[in-house]
């Protein structure tokens, strides 16, 4: 587990930053909650009669006077985003930096095999956003109690796990792509997180747009829905993990014999 | 039993040519010199014997073993010194020293701590911070430290001062004797005149020649230095003549008597006939369709 420990470390200072940013960012919006809670009748019929923009951020299906309907959008915006920014980065740069960084040369030249390079890696790719994500659940869980909240256990559950998933899609997407690139760009990992992100709230709006929720793993994590319904869809998380997989398979099958320049 | 062995080995970069029908044969043990220019396929020939870049046709062998199918256990025995020393930013040379024996499973500690000594490098320091010269130190311990069955270095002298020059040299020359074998890529043919037994010359990605370091510096031309004057107009064998008023120098191939014929009719106020070094043979093996001298 040597490259993991090394990776670990390397990526240190970025976990750190995109983790505090989220968790605090996450901790402030729940605790800005009991202020906003007795506005929230207005703020509800305000937000249902903003036409697409409502139907956009699910704002059309939530009661924003509880405290899971609230939280479903603010979470979706913030940990949604914040989160699919961060797995996207760590996961698109994971490989290519090697080469762009020309340290390809050191980390190959050792008795180690390709197999075990690219697993290592990806494993140190999931340990960052696996810890990322209890960090910033156990923030919002302890912001919830401070607040003297009663916890919506199932929907708080299958947010964070929809999240999870989401951010686990998106890694093995970006680390698909790392292996075939020779110059790692943030651009493209940070433009990929933001398609996704836009392709949902375009199949929210547009009826027939609606496949699009198929493509981009925010489909499955459409707070509106989850809460409303009390579970997952299968059939789009089933699509997601298989599009990530499809990702990580084919990092495998391009690094294991790519020239490395 | 031969620590390098390739047979044919071709690389190809899309339609540029990297090494052509590379037949290169090192013995365990050896001190083997790999000469040529920028661009001529030494980087492409090491970094194909690293398994960094798969060849396109043909094998090689490290130790009897495939350079494809066993690369784990040939990097095992390799340490490896690139030409530009690139670590991680934000490392300690310290931890980029446990970091390369922690991916060979082995304790180097000892070994990295005497190598530190005898080059002089201090191991708290971030690599960032570090000159050309000490983060090519870094690469040598790096390499050094896991005492390996063969070294393969690239340009390994650049950045080093004379002092650490010869220090590295020292360094290289013990584990030879202790039995390691090294095949050592340069430009700097003085480098290899010392150091090494044989050597080979690569040009446009082909093997142009391949001796003992003896053999190809001995040949049939001589340099020969006139001081005075004489005409050699019309003399067959003559090559890289300097006139540089009053004394002439220029490699000579042809018959010894009839040069010396000639000489006797010039006013020569001193002669100097000497055999001419490897510098001036890679230069008559690079001359487009030069002949062996």
């Amino acid at each position: 587990m040597t490259i993991v420990k090394h990776e670990l470390r390397q990526g240190k200072t970025s976990f750190l930053i995109w983790t505090a940013s989220v968790g605090f960012l996450l901790a402030v919006c729940v605790f800005l909650f009991p202020e906003m809670k007795g506005e929230m009748d207005s703020v509800s019929e305000l937000f249902s009669s903003m036409g697409s923009f409502t139907a956009a951020f699910g704002m059309d299906k939530l009661n924003f006077g509880t405290l899971m309907g609230y939280y479903a959008v603010e979470c979706g915006n913030v940990l949604g985003l914040g989160g699919a920014f961060y797995a996207a980065l760590c996961a698109v740069g994971i490989l290519t930096k090697e080469e762009r960084d020309r340290t390809a040369e050191f980390l190959l030249s050792h008795p180690v095999s390709r197999v075990r390079i690219i697993t290592e890696k990806l494993i140190a790719v999931l340990i960052q956003i696996t810890a990322m994500n209890v960090i910033i659940y156990a923030l919002s869980v302890g912001s919830m109690v401070a607040i003297g909240e009663n916890i919506p256990w199932a929907e708080m559950n299958l947010l964070h796990l929809a999240y999870y998933i989401l951010q686990m899609e998106l890694a093995g997407i970006c680390f698909g792509i790392s292996a075939f690139m020779r110059k790692g760009n943030v651009g493209i990992g940070l433009g990929i997180a933001a398609i996704m992100y836009f392709l949902n709230l375009i199949a929210n709006i547009a009826e027939v747009a609606g496949f699009l929720k198929y493509i981009t793993p925010f489909g499955y994590c459409d707070g509106a829905d989850i809460v409303t319904s009390g579970s997952l869809d299968i059939t789009m998380v089933a699509v997601g993990i298989t599009i990530g997989m499809i990702g990580i398979i084919a990092a495998y099958m391009k690094y294991m014999k790519k020239d490395i320049q | 039993m031969e620590a390098i062995n390739t047979i044919s080995l071709t690389k190809y970069y899309g339609k540029s040519r990297g090494i052509v029908n590379l037949n290169l044969s090192v013995k365990k043990g050896e001190c083997f010199g790999f000469i040529g220019p920028n661009g001529a396929g030494k980087s492409t020939t090491i970094r194909t014997l690293l398994g960094l870049i798969s060849p396109t046709s043909g094998s090689a062998q490290i130790f009897g073993k495939d350079i494809t199918k066993e690369k784990e256990s040939i990097l095992q025995n390799i340490g490896y010194l690139p030409s530009e020393a690139v670590f991680y930013p934000g490392m300690k040379v310290k931890d980029v020293l446990r970091l390369s024996a922690d991916m060979r499973k082995m304790n180097c500690a000892e070994e990295a701590r005497k190598l530190c000594e005898r080059l002089q490098l201090n191991t708290s320091r971030k690599v960032d911070e570090l000159s050309f010269g000490n983060r090519k130190k870094v690469a040598i311990v790096c390499a050094l430290q896991s005492t390996p069955e063969l070294l393969i270095l690239d340009e390994p002298t650049g950045g080093l001062d004379p002092l650490m020059q010869r220090e590295f040299f020292d360094i290289i020359r013990e584990r030879n004797r202790d039995g390691a074998t090294i095949f050592m890529s340069s430009h700097v043919l003085s480098e290899i005149q010392r150091n090494c037994t044989r050597a080979a010359i690569i040009r446009e990605g082909k093997i142009i020649a391949c001796d003992s370091v003896d053999a190809l510096s001995k040949t049939s031309a001589k340099r020969v230095a006139v001081h005075g004057s004489v005409a050699l107009d019309g003399l067959d064998g003559i090559r890289d003549k300097m006139d540089m008023g009053g004394s002439i120098t220029f490699l000579y191939s042809g018959d010894m008597n009839i040069l010396l014929e000639r000489l006797s009719t010039g006013h020569i106020t001193d002669l100097t006939v000497s055999e001419p070094d490897l510098e001036e043979i890679f230069m008559h093996y690079y001359e487009k369709d030069g002949d062996r001298a």
